[in-house]
């Protein structure tokens, strides 16, 4: 009998751009009824290349991963694996392409026989089955696991099985649906630690579909922001976390919003925003100049450990600082920081220090001043690129549905 | 009532050859219907459970009806198919064991078909595109899909048993309770009762009892595998 395998994936990171795509995707789009799902999602991955698919809950995320697995066929676009389009019977992509879907279920039986079941699929020989299933039950660290039934395992013993059951196939392209949900704190961050080893010790690619942006950055090369069943934003983990392209994804690397505010004008590359309040606050614009026309609405982003807190009163006119006097209203430690919730015209969250709350002398009710320097805010046209809800408006052309990656603004 | 248990035993003690004759003949025929009925029953059912075709929700609504078919009916249209004026006439089948065959096949299959269906709707779909995410063509997929089912199929094969051997209505209609040719426990158990034999009832109704026990003890055995009492017996996690 011959042996059915997957083919060969090449070395790590010695792949060229002259080779095919790993996996690729072209213009997907899926609709249920009237409502679009995915909206013209274009993504390619690179032979042994990690990226990541990072979107909320409703992004159309497992609709996406249903159609890159060739589980089902995609309606508009196409899905090319090595550069061959998707197949369902195709034997080469069913055994080089992998997926580990989100709460995927164990079969009935022990761990070892659930990591042993791809290879019996493949024909691989008893012997080798037996040393691989070791070796992937020791890399997730669960080699005392083998002969437990599953149905004696802990929520993360259950989601290790099923990552070895993906990772010892070594597939061309692993696929990994949401590989932390649904664990708690500490086992998920064990769990990704572990992952992480596994994923860049294999030798093929991997792309992580996620809503948690702590997964994204930490384990993928690239990200794909998928927002509103299009792809939003898709760069290096360092280049979103500096320039995010909308409010939205600003809030997914750790900034807080403030909402309200309305553009006075343009000065000096700096948007000028009329704050709640009365107060004037300067911020970069995180778009095109001519998208600030005066009394426009915008989102204003910043990230907590950007604001300085000082004693109220005082000087005012640092021109380059934004500034505003705020009431305390809640106190959170967080290991050697404060979280401080501020509360009055424009409500800020700031992570300070603790000795520098306990020189403030913070307390719960008392008065303070925030300072935020002009260039750690980021000004966002409202609508643009949505914050939450509902559709991006119309005519607001994000330039980039199409997958393409945006250009580095100046900043 | 004890004392017809005691005499009910003495029965099967000092009449064990002619019981056996009964028992023997019952599980022949229930036997081969619930056979007969798997072979039908357990395809449709994988097929309406699992298969998206139009024409799906009808083809339910049929199996649930068949649920609920009157064996007495069913011995009815047997009956009327196969007399002398009947469409099957000609085969001279009324009153054999086979025309007892052939209506409890007909009440078994849709009991097998539907606990199948929904022994197979209970095994969530992620678990055959988990296995076709694994590299399994959609043959093998759908065999992981019905192993995960297996407790509902084993009880598709039990309910089915269980349904046919206790009916009465459609063997007395096409068997005609002949003895040392048809008469099996259920028709043997209401004539003997009829006829004011309680002993012999009470025995042929032991019997059927033990026969019941026996099946769900085998099915259990089967559903937990062997030393499943061994496996439980563990601490979880």
């Amino acid at each position: 009998m011959s042996t059915v395998r997957a083919p060969a994936p090449p070395s790590p990171r010695t792949a060229t751009r002259a080779q095919a795509p790993a996996l690729e995707a072209a213009g997907l789009g899926y609709r249920i009824g009237s409502t679009a799902i995915l909206r013209s999602v274009s993504l390619r991955i690179d032979p042994g290349e990690v990226v990541a698919v990072l979107g909320p809950n409703g992004s159309g995320k497992s609709t996406l991963v249903r159609l890159l697995l060739g589980l089902e066929r995609a309606p508009e676009g196409t899905v090319r694996f090595r550069g061959e389009p998707l197949a369902p019977r195709a034997p080469a992509a069913r055994l080089g392409l992998v997926g580990l879907l989100q709460r995927s279920p164990l079969f009935a039986g022990t761990a070892a026989a659930n990591v042993a079941y791809g290879l019996r699929v493949r024909r691989v020989p008893r012997g080798e089955r037996a040393r691989r299933v070791e070796a992937a039950l020791s890399g997730m660290g669960i080699a005392h696991l083998a002969g437990r039934d599953v149905r004696t395992l802990s929520g993360g013993e259950v989601q290790r099985v099923a990552i070895a059951r993906a990772t010892v196939l070594e597939p061309y392209v692993l696929l990994l649906d949401e590989p932390g949900a649904d664990l708690d704190v500490a086992t998920r961050r064990r769990l990704l630690g572990d992952l992480e080893s596994a994923v860049r010790r294999g030798r093929g690619a991997t792309l992580i579909v996620t809503h948690d942006p702590r997964e994204a950055f930490t384990l993928a090369d690239r990200v794909y922001v998928l927002e509103d069943g299009r792809v939003s934003q898709h760069g290096t983990p360092a280049d979103i976390v500096a320039d995010p392209a909308s409010p939205f994804i600003a809030e997914l690397t750790g900034a807080e919003l403030v909402v309200d505010g309305r553009v006075e004008g343009v000065r000096e590359g700096l948007v000028e925003v009329a704050m709640a309040g009365g107060t004037r606050w300067l911020a970069v614009p995180a778009s095109d100049p001519g998208e600030w026309p005066p009394d426009a609405p915008v989102h204003v982003a910043y990230r907590p450990e950007d604001v300085a807190l000082v004693e109220p009163g005082g000087d005012a006119a640092s021109t380059p600082r934004n500034r505003v006097e705020l009431t305390v209203a809640g106190l959170a430690p967080l290991g050697g920081f404060v979280r401080v919730r501020l509360a009055g015209a424009i409500p800020l969250v700031a992570l300070v220090t603790r000795d520098g709350a306990d020189a403030l002398g913070l307390e719960v009710g008392g008065r303070v001043a925030a300072h935020l320097k002009a260039v750690a805010a980021r000004a966002y046209p409202a609508g643009h690129g949505s914050v939450r809800v509902g559709l991006p408006a119309a005519g607001q052309a994000p330039g980039n549905a199409d997958g393409v990656a945006l250009p580095g603004r100046p900043r | 009532m004890l004392e017809a248990l005691a005499r009910g035993l003495g029965y099967l003690v000092s009449n064990i050859a002619g019981v056996l004759e009964i028992v023997l003949l019952s599980l022949r025929v229930s036997g081969a219907a619930v056979a007969i009925g798997l072979l039908v029953g357990l395809p449709v059912g994988v097929a309406v459970g699992v298969g998206r075709f139009p024409g799906r929700r009808l083809a339910v609504a049929a199996i649930h009806t068949g649920f609920a078919l009157p064996p007495v009916v069913v011995g009815l249209f047997v009956y009327l198919a196969l007399s002398r004026s009947g469409p099957l006439g000609d085969l001279r089948l009324l009153f054999t064991p086979t025309a007892m065959v052939i209506a409890q096949s007909l009440l078994a299959a849709p009991y097998v078909a539907g606990i199948t269906l929904a022994a197979v709707q209970a095994v969530p779909e992620s678990v055959r595109q988990q296995a076709r995410a694994l590299g399994a063509d959609p043959l093998w997929a759908l065999a992981t899909h019905l192993r995960e089912a297996r407790l509902g199929l084993g009880a598709a094969v039990v309910a089915g048993f269980g349904a046919v051997i206790s009916e009465v209505g459609a063997v007395m209609l096409v068997g005609g309770n002949v003895q040392g040719e048809t008469r099996v426990m259920t028709t043997a158990i209401v004539l003997e009762t009829r006829r004011g034999d309680i002993a012999a009832a009470v025995a042929l109704g032991l019997v059927l009892l033990a026969i019941a026990f026996a099946v769900n003890i085998a099915l259990t055995r089967l559903q937990q595998g062997p030393g499943s009492l061994a496996r439980s017996a563990r601490p979880a996690a």
